[in-house]
């Protein structure tokens, strides 16, 4: 009986359910606590910073010694950048951290704070593109002119030609406005100092924890062995926690330097200014069409905002780079041209969130395939259908080797769940009525599981990718895995128990995983870019395979019977064809305690492996019907339909939540969350009246249609699927208010589109129409 | 996100709360169910040197209606209309606005008198109170004085209450027969702020309008009672086209304030929407 394809309840909820999960803050009783105070001005000079007699508190100063965080690309294009710990001379944001203050507790500390002056001769804040690229703006890194800090450039050769001879040009800009990940549990972390060994554990609410580790290790100068990283519950973190952030080196520093402990757990406020942003992006995009609706070429300039600093390890790269590789997404193209820079300002720092560049190319190249539908009067999935990618493996104009997908049967598939005929009859009565309803689709590759050739071939000075896992059975039969991998509510350990549970013939309740421990776990790279269930769950097979190959042996010893006769299911070890079995805990005792006579399989149950595939690309197709209320601009979702291609589903149920999770955080994206800075660089939106996710109220029920293409280019067959919803839902939105008012013949380029955008553009048609 | 540290007293009625305030003067601040107050001194934008909470004085949590008004005590939870607290039109117009009022468990410790005290332009019941024209009981050690909705509401977060004053109650006259009402608020998600909406009430006989009264809340530093467009709408049956004719003429008549989830210009637009909603509810 096979674990594998089953909607196992989560092994990790129960305790979350009833209140009982360890977060940070949970394990930060007793500790003193650390506040950050932080600079109220974008961009200035640090004159001086006054402190009260005889508390404490610390500037950059005291961290003489303290190296700052920097980032590398191995790219003649970059330029590389430090952010110190604590701000030195000059504040580069809004929220940038100047001191340090340590008190009794949380409230004493903030009022400690409050005393702490810093004396900064303000300067002319650089926030966005207009200001940065500007003709002889001032340099926000002073050995960085021109404000561009990392630029990928491409050409192919034919490109001018097919634009001479398109018998259609789209020429578009779009805009992206900057947002939070968000999670629930902002960033947060606890330092335990050993009196004993001198060693620091650190815990801490993120990603990476091994990353961290080394990070931390090489900021501070210390051995990395000096230092434990663990990540207990993890409340969310899409991409926001996999970055090395100055607190977690200022925590350990002051760990190390104080002697005792000490905690820090960031509020919302604090969240929102100073932890990190993303898709702060402007993209100006030609696409060159033939007369059958043939995409011939793609001539890009994409700028993304990365803010004042580079985050470590993905670089201030991450959203430029993807954005280059990968615009062309699930299309044949075959003539590209790209310009992507990476600007940096007096703004909060870039970092990975859930799609990075994704959701941005995708509204990109489906707005793009709905305008040019139109203007060649074809129908929207007519022109997807002529472009869509159907032949595998399919090489991309930028050398992306996309393994085996379903690119138009998706779309088919979302086509027949809305009912695309249904729709407009519906939409044409509703339209008499003066209600204006529209459908969009969304077509989109996700790629995943990458391991790491795809990073080195960015230039990163730290080439993520690999998983290497620990999987032991133990004399009673249990098996633990110990990942690299740092799952934080995703589910991942469910997954892989039914993966190992499979192998070893056991069940997933005698599997346990362990993770987010750097003394308890082989080094990794984390959880992150919808990478977990491939390259963790590969290593889990492969090293629980290896496992079982041994207790194979050991079973056929003592059955008498040959290894490869031996089949372990159902609890058993069974040699076929007859009746011969053995309960599997009594062969691992018995490898354990009688390894004398398993000369071949070697004492204990004990197996390392590591996997580090090319990676595969997930696929889908979303489709929504909204509702535009022309009067107020206000948006509704009536349905949200998707057609999901990530492979073999392990746990169906788990894949479900991520693709509620991704399109939740899409519809966000497209309709509501925005960061917004003043013309100072101040941050507006600091809380959650201001910052708008979106809440069950706002999220229409969505509709999953799994397809499943078995791929070679996964051990497990599974595709990753963290990240598609994000991707797709927001270009499936804008596609379907672009239809809903198409009676006004209105464009729209811009996410969130707010009700007060989508009323003006109805305002000006208006007027227009009015002469 | 914790507050400065301040003294916290808790008196047990009426005359205990106006006693405190008396003694406590400017730095004394009233805490009812503390939605908009603890958050505001959590972000330390509020620093009262002492809370009162009043959340014990039973003498304040009532609701009674008496003649023609309906007497709203400064303890009366913002849930305690989510079924009409009195019969007839006003109960029913209540009713109808509460549940745009924040989130199920905000409005289960917040309070209407506190609303009002705090007098966020966005403020569902400030509307109410503004469009009705309510009458405010504000109380203090030297007796009690009573003050129209008109004079009360003096800009964003100001009110005609003073530094030793309670808010003590609030009444708002009962609706009679042939009274019926529309709310209609938009807002970006459930439960936030109103970047605009607007409160109608009609009354209808023979199928003529001869008695109207509107309001358009979350434009301005306050609720504004749209009186000379409500004499517009007497006599006359109601219509689609009246109702969007006093539509446009509200949005001609106000300039709205602007942040960063509505320019003036989109808020002028949603008067529009709004005040033709609410009046053809009212009259539907």
């Amino acid at each position: 009986m096979s674990w594998i394809g089953r909607s196992l309840p989560r092994l990790e909820d129960p305790s979350l359910l009833v209140g009982q999960g360890r977060y940070v803050a949970d394990l930060a009783r007793g500790a003193a606590a650390v506040k950050f105070v932080r600079s109220p001005i974008a961009a200035g000079r640090i004159l001086g910073i006054e402190a009260p007699e005889g508390e404490l508190v610390f500037t950059a100063a005291d961290l003489a010694g303290v190296r700052p965080i920097c980032p590398i690309l191995h790219r003649p294009d970059y330029i590389a950048v430090e952010q110190p710990v604590l701000a030195k001379d000059r504040v580069m944001f809004c929220g940038q951290a100047l001191a340090i203050v340590v008190a009794a507790d949380q409230g004493l500390a903030e009022d400690l704070a409050e005393q702490v002056f810093a004396d900064i001769e303000a300067e002319d804040a650089i926030i966005d593109f207009e200001g940065a690229l500007a003709e002889g703006a001032a340099a926000v890194h002073a050995h960085a002119p021109g404000n561009v800090l990392v630029e990928g450039k491409l050409r192919s050769p034919g490109l001018d030609a097919v634009f001479a001879d398109a018998a259609e040009i789209v020429a578009l800009d779009l805009r992206s406005g900057r947002q939070s990940a968000m999670p629930l549990e902002g960033r947060g972390g606890l330092a335990r100092y050993d009196d004993i060994s001198g060693r620091v554990t650190l815990y801490a609410s993120v990603q990476m924890p091994h990353m961290l580790r080394t990070g931390i290790a090489d900021t501070l100068m210390m051995p990395e062995s000096d230092l434990r990283v663990v990540a207990p519950d993890v409340g969310g973190g899409f991409g926001q926690k996999m970055s090395l952030f100055p607190e977690y080196v200022a925590l350990v520093w002051l760990a190390r330097h104080l002697k005792r402990d000490l905690a820090w757990i960031e509020d919302r406020r604090e969240n929102f200014l100073a932890s990190a942003h993303s898709r702060d992006q402007a993209f100006s995009v030609r696409g060159a069409f033939a007369k059958d609706g043939t995409l011939l070429g793609l001539d890009a300039d994409l700028k993304s905002n990365v803010g004042a600093f580079s985050c470590y390890p993905v670089t201030c790269g991450v959203e430029p780079l993807m954005a280059l590789a990968e615009l062309p997404g699930p299309y044949k193209v075959a003539e590209y041209g790209v310009r992507s820079r990476g600007v940096t300002t007096n703004t909060g720092m870039m970092a990975p969130y859930r799609g990075v560049s994704r959701p941005m190319l995708t509204l990109t190249m489906e707005r793009m395939m709905d305008v040019a539908a139109r203007r060649l009067g074809l129908d929207p999935l007519e022109i997807r259908r002529r472009n869509l990618i159907d032949t595998f493996p399919h090489r991309s104009p930028t050398g992306l080797v996309y393994d085996e997908g379903s690119y138009k049967e998706a779309m088919e598939r979302a086509a027949e769940a809305i009912d695309v005929a249904a729709f407009r009859e519906r939409q044409a009565k509703a339209r008499a009525q003066g209600r204006h309803l529209g459908i969009g689709f969304s077509v989109f590759s996700e790629r995943t599981g990458y391991g790491t050739p795809a990073y080195a071939a960015r230039g990163m000075g730290i080439v993520p990718g690999y998983e290497i896992v620990s999987c032991t059975m133990d004399p009673s039969g249990f098996v633990e895995a110990r990942i690299g991998s740092s799952p934080h509510g995703q589910g991942l350990k469910t997954a892989l128990a039914q993966l190992i549970a499979d192998e070893l013939g056991t069940v997933p309740e005698k599997v346990r995983i362990i993770s987010g421990d750097t003394d308890a776990t082989p080094y990794g790279w984390g959880t992150f870019a919808s990478r977990s269930m491939v390259i963790a769950g590969g290593a889990c097979k492969l090293a629980a395979g290896k496992v079982a190959v041994r207790l194979k042996i050991v079973a056929a010893v003592l059955m008498q019977a040959k290894a490869e006769d031996v089949v372990l299911e159902d609890g058993l070890a069974r040699v076929v064809g007859t009746n011969l079995s053995l309960p599997i805990p009594e062969v691992a005792r018995a490898a354990y305690h009688q390894s004398h006579r398993f000369p071949e399989a070697g004492p204990g149950l004990v197996e390392n492996a590591t996997y580090d595939p090319g990676g595969t690309f997930s696929n889908a197709c979303h489709a929504c019907i909204v509702e535009v209320d022309v009067e107020t601009g206000g948006v509704t979702i009536e349905r949200f339909v998707v057609a999901e291609d990530a492979g073999l589903l392990i746990n169906p149920m788990i894949v479900d939540g991520q693709i509620h999770g991704g399109v939740a955080q899409g519809i966000a994206n497209a309709l509501f969350e925005e960061l917004v800075y003043d013309e100072t660089g101040n941050l507006l939106t600091v809380s959650l009246a201001d910052y708008l996710p979106p809440t069950i109220a706002e999220m229409p029920t969505i509709e999953i249609e799994h397809l499943v293409t078995i791929t070679d280019a996964s051990i497990t067959k599974a595709k990753g699927v963290g990240e598609g919803g994000a991707i797709g839902a927001p270009a499936a939105v804008l596609n379907a208010i672009v239809d809903a008012l198409s009676p006004y013949g209105v464009e729209l380029f811009q996410m969130p589109a707010t009700p007060q955008r989508i009323r003006a553009l109805i305002r000006d048609a208006e007027r227009k129409a009015h002469g | 996100m914790k507050p400065a540290s301040f003294v916290y007293v808790r008196p047990g009625s009426r005359s205990e709360i106006v006693a405190a305030l008396a003694e406590h003067g400017a730095d004394g601040k009233v805490l009812a169910g503390g939605q908009s107050l603890v958050a505001a001194m959590n972000f330390r934008l509020a620093r009262p040197g002492v809370i009162i909470d009043i959340n014990r004085a039973g003498d304040l949590d009532y609701l009674r209606p008496s003649g023609d008004v309906l007497a709203i005590g400064a303890l009366t939870r913002h849930a305690a209309f989510h079924k009409p607290p009195v019969e007839g039109p006003l109960g029913a117009l209540l009713a109808k606005v509460v549940r745009h009022i924040a989130h199920y468990p905000i409005r289960q410790r917040g309070t209407f008198t506190g609303s009002l005290a705090h007098a966020d332009p966005a403020s569902e019941w400030c509307l109410v109170a503004a469009t009705l024209g309510a009458e405010m009981v504000i109380a203090n050690n030297n007796g009690e004085r009573t003050c129209p909705a008109a004079e009360f509401f003096r800009g964003t977060f100001t009110t005609a209450v003073g530094e030793q004053d309670l808010l003590a109650e609030v009444r708002l006259p009962m609706l009679g027969a042939g009274w019926r009402s529309g709310f209609h608020e938009f807002s970006r998600r459930a439960g936030d702020f109103a970047l605009a909406m607007s409160l109608a009430a009609l009354k209808l006989e023979n199928g003529v309008i001869t008695a109207a009264r509107l309001g358009v809340g979350g434009v301005s530093d306050r609720a504004i009672r749209l009186s000379k467009l409500e004499q517009e709408l007497v006599g006359k049956p109601p219509s689609k086209a009246l109702f969007q004719d006093v539509a446009a003429s509200a949005q001609a008549g106000i300039r709205p304030t602007a942040d960063i989830h509505g320019s003036s210009e989109y808020r002028s637009d949603l008067i529009r929407a709004v005040v033709g909603r609410a009046l053809t509810e009212a009259a539907a």
